[in-house]
């Protein structure tokens, strides 16, 4: 089972163990920084095939072809498997791959437990395709029709899917909360001496906030969903307001947890930006500290304003104004992070190869976004937007080009380091141009709809809405398909190609770099110095 | 800059197959439960199975580290990491908490005010409720569970507060006795705590039969019985947990596996302990007093 002999020597191996031990029992964060990324780029399609099924159905008004259970069900997995799929686990790739190089250190602090943060993601993923699939089976129930949100009573009501779910949320949160353990401690315990923790390079300083922030807040989703599972079969009443309990209780546990998770999506993003921009603009970050600053402001008061996903739940006016307030002071900080890179491209000597151009397509849209949710900020407005097509508009508006943009930003950046090839220039801006013009041809008629009161989540809608859906349906497939051409150059990449210098890029600076592309197996055995 | 390929200080181990051990013994059981939650009868099985495989999985991965740890692999950094770990492990555990001392807060400041007919929501009370008076403990106003007589705090739990306390004293004298490398301190010092933590919680299963047969507490009984079951019994599965660390420390002090500057593990259970100590005393005075 278990090596017998341990001495120094041994321990060590200076290259890869073959077959399937290698990917199955690695200890090297090359390799599960690897089967992070397939496992996302996966999920990222299993949730995107999701999403076009649901732009299919909304193609016209009228039932098409999804009853409207099967309808909510996928709406339901879309969200899950993106979030936690796709996005999480490919920023957690990132990280894997990148920190040790970028901080001069051997592996990851706890490479054992490193593993097994990524192995507890396929179970998650297999109890999560599991409550879809279930109520298809005789005896299995109904369809999760809660939305990712699970409220109850509706989650209380679910057949046995709900409980593949919930347990599906706790192996997420497992695997979330060890793999933020790792990266603390790597991050605090393992870099090249010399480096401190304000001169670490800027994306090891958004992983750092990240992972707190996942420590914290996801166990407390870990608490809810399992009070929601013994409200469901242990008779206790958290959620039930005849017992003295109160269905909003689970409202405020989610979103506990779920207003911190949109800045653990984005941060590492930002964290990629940090890098991307200066590279191609040729000039150093323009303000570090306040970087370091500003994303600690958006995480502090992040932690603090949860409840604005919830003002239309019949909040006194005194909390919703503080929800409020609290919401529109984060677009400050946020702010301050956009006009850093502004700050950094102007002067600049900029070049527009594909990473750069996913950065600037991130500063444009996912400041769209950001302004679109101090519109929903707004007590008396969001009443009106509440739950209509706008909320979809906005969050994919921060969350495709906040998070995905920056992923993609950062695998075109970083393969040539992977793979030791160049990718395929002209492919790559090919695939940026669909993919961001799918993108916006997708979300940017959702905005119209919402605010003309087309409700979301809804199977079917009124005649008046037909073109706009129309136009976001065409769009949708243009941007789904794109993403085969995504797929197309990774492998491209990964076969062969253009051989990459250990300076991929020019202007791109940071340990990573000196070291050969593709590095080799174990990196940084010995730790740099860094004067 | 050319990278020299040499072994660095740092250890990192061999390609290990506990973590996909873990991964299919923790999807088997959750797998099981989610059967055996709906009453497929075969799911209890499939739990059974997962568990063991996740206890083989905790033995041999536990073995993995105290053979590497006694062959010297680690170093100070290394032990840093362990220690640094274990850190934010009881972090998030901490939080765990956290949640559901919030709901027990939530639910008795602010949801059964408005239950009660106070406050902006208090039209509750008039529309739905009329009647119900909002005191704790409470079973709501669907009077849930049947009448109970909620547990007091100055019984039982007042003595398990004595023994928990009183633990947290002996795994000191044990550490001090580590310390200075005596070693029959350290192990009755750990049995002591051991003895005193498997007190605790024969202690508490016995008032868990006191509630259920005499007082009618059950976790059907609306907020009270829900908070009151949830928060002792996570803390009860913790205690039992951190008993039986005790137990293998206890079992490896015997083995003089700890010397005065090598004993991460002693530690990090100590700190555990100590963890589910305060953990404790937070339930003593919100659940039990307050």
């Amino acid at each position: 089972m278990s090596t017998t002999t341990l001495t120094h020597d041994e321990a060590h191996h200076h290259e890869a163990p073959k077959g399937w031990r290698r990917w199955l029992f690695s200890t090297n964060h090359k390799d599960i920084g690897t089967l992070y990324l397939l496992f996302a780029l996966i999920m990222l399609f299993l949730g995107g095939a999701s999403a076009m099924l649901i732009r299919m159905e909304l193609f016209q008004p009228g039932i098409q072809f999804l009853d409207p259970d099967l309808y909510n069900n996928l709406v339901t997995n879309h969200a899950l498997i993106m979030i936690f799929g796709a996005v999480m686990p490919a920023a957690a790739g990132l990280a894997n791959w990148m920190i040790p190089m970028m901080i001069g250190a051997p592996d990851m602090a706890l490479p054992r437990m490193n593993n097994l943060s990524f192995w507890v993601l396929p179970a998650a993923a297999t109890m999560l395709i599991l409550s879809f699939v279930v109520p298809f089976f005789p005896g299995g129930g109904t369809q999760i029709n809660t939305g990712w949100t699970i409220y109850p009573p509706l989650s209380v009501q679910v057949g046995m899917s709900m409980d593949f779910l919930i347990f599906a949320i706790h192996l997420l949160g497992i695997s979330s909360v060890l793999a933020s353990i790792n990266i603390i401690v790597t991050l605090l315990n393992m870099r090249a001496p010399g480096m401190t923790l304000m001169t670490m390079p800027m994306f090891c300083w958004t992983w750092l906030v990240t992972a707190f922030l996942l420590i914290l807040v996801v166990p407390v989703l870990a608490g809810g969903v399992t009070m929601l599972l013994f409200d469901r079969h242990f008779g206790t009443s958290f959620f039930d307001a005849a017992g003295g309990g109160d269905p909003v209780l689970f409202q405020h546990l989610f979103w506990f947890f779920g207003h911190p998770e949109v800045y653990i999506l984005l941060l590492p993003s930002i964290g990629v930006l940090s890098h991307v921009i200066p590279a191609f603009s040729r000039k150093p970050l323009f303000g570090y500290k306040s970087m370091v600053g500003a994303m600690l402001a958006v995480a502090t008061i992040g932690m603090v304003v949860w409840a604005h996903h919830q003002y239309t739940i019949g909040m006194s006016l005194g909390a919703v104004t503080y929800f409020m307030i609290g919401t529109i002071l984060i677009s400050i900080p946020v702010g301050l992070m956009v006009f850093n890179f502004i700050a950094t491209m102007w002067r600049g000597s900029m070049t527009f190869e594909t990473p750069m151009l996913f950065a600037v397509g991130i500063v444009l849209m996912f400041t769209f976004g950001g302004l679109s949710g101090v519109m929903l900020a707004v007590v008396p407005a969001d009443m009106q937007y509440h739950d209509s097509m706008f909320v979809v508009a906005h969050f994919h508006y921060v969350l495709m080009p906040g998070a995905v943009f920056g992923l993609f930003a950062g695998v075109f950046y970083w393969l040539p380091k992977w793979t030791g090839h160049m990718y395929d220039e002209k492919l790559g801006k090919i695939f940026f141009w669909t993919n961001v013009i799918g993108f916006n041809i997708t979300f940017f008629p959702q905005h119209f709809l919402g605010l003309a009161g087309m409700p979301r989540r809804i199977v079917d809608y009124n005649m008046m809405f037909t073109e706009f859906n129309v136009v976001s349906s065409i769009g949708a497939m243009i941007f789904g398909l794109s993403h085969l051409l995504l797929l197309y150059i990774v492998i491209k990449t990964i076969r062969g190609g253009k051989k990459a210098e250990s300076r991929a890029w020019e202007g791109a600076k940071g340990l990573e770099w000196e070291l050969d592309s593709p590095p080799a197996f174990h990196t940084w055995t010995v730790a740099p110095q860094i004067k | 800059m050319s990278v020299k390929e040499h072994s660095g200080d740092y250890f990192i181990p061999d390609p290990s197959p506990w973590p996909i051990i873990g991964m299919v013994s923790l999807l088997t059981t959750l797998f099981g439960g989610a059967l055996a939650m709906n009453g497929i009868s075969i799911g209890k099985f499939i739990v059974g199975a997962g568990l063991l495989l996740f206890f083989f999985l905790l033995y041999g991965w536990f073995r993995d580290v105290i053979k590497e740890n006694l062959s010297d692999c680690y170093n100070k950094q290394v032990d840093t990491s362990f220690r640094m770990g274990m850190f934010w492990f009881i972090a998030s555990e901490v939080f765990f908490f956290l949640s559901f001392f919030g709901a027990l807060f939530y639910i008795r400041n602010i949801a059964l005010p408005w239950l009660g007919g106070e406050g902006y929501l208090g039209a509750t009370n008039e529309i739905l409720y009329t009647g119900f008076e909002n005191v704790w403990p409470t079973h709501g106003p669907g009077q849930l569970g049947g009448d109970f007589q909620a547990m007091g705090p100055w019984g039982i739990p007042a003595i398990n507060t004595l023994i928990l306390l009183s633990s947290g004293a002996t795994i000191t004298w044990a550490h001090w006795g580590l310390k200075i490398d005596n070693q029959k301190q350290l192990v009755w010092g750990l049995v002591a705590t051991v003895v005193l933590g498997l007190l605790f919680v024969i202690l508490q299963a016995y008032e868990y039969g006191h509630a259920y047969a005499e007082l009618n507490l059950t976790l059907e009984s609306g907020a009270y019985g829900s908070t009151f079951y949830m928060l002792t019994g996570f803390h009860g599965f913790h205690v039992t947990m951190g008993a039986i660390m005790l137990m293998a420390i206890l079992g490896r002090s015997m083995k003089t596996h700890f010397s005065a500057h090598n004993h991460f593990a002693f530690e990090a259970v100590a700190w555990y302990w100590h963890f589910v100590d305060v953990v404790w005393l937070g339930l003593f005075v919100f659940v039990y007093w307050l």
